[in-house]
């Protein structure tokens, strides 16, 4: 893996919102078919750096270099916003249907169609997304994300509004993407998830980037106190004075 | 672009209420307004108690005045519902069925007639400040209109005694003497007499009593022509400084329009932009999807064609009732266009900055109404300043150059619609930088 090229690269990139310093020098690579995690106490930077990934706020410093090189606009980088972006008065395939237009897919029928078997919802295909639940919401806004066949999707805590169950069958779907090699980027704070699902986590806290390896090394980290992630996690955020 | 179009129109058909209340809210709004300002207030309920015997009249040198004209005058100007006692009329007062009660005395003739006291009447009401308001405001204009078209016989039967002294006749009163001599006829009568006297005492003494009489046959003339100046000292001739008079019921359905034009633009864009943001579809969009100002133009142009759409079809329908002339149908186009783009900015302006359906959807209401009111306050009827700061406001708002340029459009009116419309552009310009400033976070 180490030998290929990163799928994304992103230097030294920083975001100010007036004097607040949201984001500082992060740098990091992203590799084909990885699945990276990125933690961080709540304001630590995640959706700010994610929304920088998708294209939605630029950075004040720094480059962002990977797939949009290659492609054009948003097709570069699919993206899934914590809340799901999605229109309630149309159907899933309409939605469906909207974004691969907009997305400009070349084959818009094939590509909805492939997607709503991938993320099975092929039977809710024609439901109103206000009737949906907030599982097969949460599957609809990752389907846009992906409608466009990205190298790379980002997901700003895909999990959090789904149950057990739910959540499983996400895991088990975006595992089926990094197998297909597109790499999955996602911010969480559950971190049951980073250790059982993720590659590679980047820790983040107050906009610094803290941490970038393997979920084992960040335990590793946490000392000998340390049972699990979340336990090394915590300690790890206390011994830099977080 | 095509596509967002198509999304926001499937969506539109999907929320028949909204699209229900957009219409018909604003349309019954406007026609309510249009009706308040077209028809003139309905004449109030005024109970009269007439305590004058029938026929009754009021001596003028010669002449008779019914007292009966009086009140003919009066009830020109209310819907009198005539009581027998000042009793019931106070009852009637007090339990709202009539808005005042008028008692004219038994006595009005006599006191006319003496010259020496003025006559008065009762005017009895109640109610709560605006009431008593509009009884004082109604029952003075109808007591004045009386009184001078009383003023007015009154002063034709003294022209007409006047008339008499001058001109000679009979007095037409019965048993009254026949032929008398008019006062202008005697100077020429004496004149002949005094030709024919020798110089002397007598010839002199005639002389100055015809002197005398032409210089009263002089004045007297001069009296009845003053008589006719003083029933109307002041009479009013309008001169309209610009453009063609309006009817009034023409320019209700202006306003009617306008309002509806406004209200749907207006809070459609609103809705429209606030609500990608609150679908976070926003951030979806403008990821590279499409760009913010193509976003705006999308939903300006959409909200803006729905308000044509009804605007256009509620002037064709008003044309059923109403005479407009469908010659100028061009230039209904232009400013019904014009000012459903105006407002449509103003709209997405709203949405862009008030982030969420509902908030967009009362802020463009609160904005709106408001406005719409203080561009119909003539000028001249507030302050000067307030009347300053409303021109202010109603120029940096699209409503009064919409109402301009329609009331251009449809009724000829001045200012002529090329100005409102460079006004409107200007507007529309103004509003989507706004817009676009709002747009700026997509969060």
């Amino acid at each position: 893996m180490a030998a290929e090229p990163p799928v994304l690269s992103v230097q030294g990139i920083e975001k100010r919102y007036g004097e607040r310093r949201a984001l500082r020098a992060i740098s990091f690579d992203v590799g084909p078919g990885e699945l990276v995690a990125v933690v961080g106490p709540n304001g630590a930077g995640k959706t700010t750096l994610l929304s920088i990934l998708a294209g939605v706020q630029r950075p004040s410093a720094g480059t962002v270099v990977g797939p949009a090189s290659e492609l054009a606009g948003a097709r570069a980088i699919g993206w899934a916003p914590q809340e799901p972006a999605l229109y309630s008065k149309l159907t899933v395939e309409e939605n469906l249907q909207l974004f691969a237009r907009l997305e400009k897919v070349a084959d818009p029928h094939g590509a909805v169609h492939s997607m709503l078997e991938h993320t099975g919802l092929s039977e809710r295909a024609n439901e109103r997304v206000d009737r949906l639940s907030g599982g097969n919401r949460q599957r609809v806004n990752v389907a846009l994300g992906l409608i466009a066949d990205p190298r790379m999707l980002a997901l700003d805590e895909p999990s959090s509004a789904l149950d057990p169950r739910q959540r499983a069958r996400l895991w088990e779907f975006l595992g089926e993407l990094a197998g297909r090699r597109t790499s999955v980027l996602f911010s969480t704070h559950h971190l049951g998830e980073v250790s059982r699902y993720a590659t590679r986590a980047i820790v983040l806290a107050d906009g610094e980037l803290l941490f970038d390896g393997a979920p084992g090394d960040l335990i590793a980290l946490g000392g000998p106190d340390a049972e699990d992630l979340e336990g090394a996690f915590v300690a790890f955020l206390a011994d830099r004075g977080h | 672009m095509r596509w967002l179009l198509a999304k926001d129109l499937k969506i539109l058909s999907r929320s028949r209420m909204l699209v229900a209340v957009l219409v018909i809210y604003p349309v019954a709004i406007a026609l309510l307004i249009g009706l308040a300002i077209s028809r003139s207030p309905s004449k109030p309920r005024v109970a009269i108690v007439d305590e004058t015997p029938p026929g009754q009249t009021i001596q003028v040198g010669s002449q008779r005045v019914e007292v009966s004209e009086y009140a003919a005058q009066l009830f020109s100007q209310i819907q009198p519902v005539p009581v027998a006692s000042r009793a019931q009329a106070v009852a009637k007062v007090k339990a709202g069925d009539v808005l005042a009660a008028v008692v004219i005395p038994r006595n009005i003739a006599a006191r006319l007639s003496s010259n020496l006291v003025p006559a008065h009447l009762e005017v009895i009401y109640d109610g709560d400040a605006l009431e008593q308001s509009l009884v004082h405001s109604t029952l003075n204009s109808a007591l004045a209109q009386a009184n001078l078209g009383f003023s007015e016989q009154i002063q034709q039967a003294a022209a007409e005694a006047l008339e008499r002294l001058l001109q000679g006749g009979n007095l037409g009163v019965l048993g009254g003497p026949q032929n008398l001599i008019g006062l202008s006829q005697i100077p020429a009568g004496l004149n002949r007499i005094i030709a024919r006297l020798p110089p002397g005492a007598d010839r002199a003494e005639l002389e100055r009593i015809s002197q005398f009489a032409q210089f009263g046959a002089q004045n007297l003339l001069l009296s009845k022509n003053v008589l006719s100046t003083v029933s109307q000292p002041i009479r009013v001739q309008s001169t309209l400084l610009h453009g063609r008079r309006t009817p009034l019921n023409t320019f209700a359905v202006v306003v009617a329009v306008t309002v509806s034009l406004m209200f749907i633009s207006v809070l459609l864009a609103a809705g429209g932009v606030a609500l990608e943001r609150e679908e976070h579809a926003l951030m979806r969009l403008v990821r590279g999807l499409i760009s913010r100002e193509r976003l705006l133009v999308e939903k300006g142009l959409l909200s803006a064609g729905c308000a044509f759409v009804v605007a256009f079809a509620m002037l064709a329908g008003i044309s059923a009732f109403v005479a407009l002339d469908w010659s100028r149908v061009g230039q209904w186009i232009a400013a019904l266009a014009f000012g459903a783009v105006a407002f449509g900015a103003l709209g997405v302006a709203i949405g862009a900055l008030a982030r969420e359906v509902r908030a967009a959807s009362l802020l463009a209401f609160l904005l709106s109404l408001p406005l719409a009111f203080l561009a119909l306050v003539p000028a001249g009827s507030v302050a000067a300043g307030v009347n300053n700061a409303i021109d202010a406001v109603s120029f940096v708002f699209p409503f009064k150059a919409a109402l301009q340029a329609l009331d251009a459009a449809v009724n000829g009116a001045s200012p002529s619609i090329g100005s409102p419309l460079i006004h409107l552009a200007a507007l529309t310009l103004l509003f989507g930088a706004l817009a676009r400033v709002g747009l700026r976070r997509a969060d």
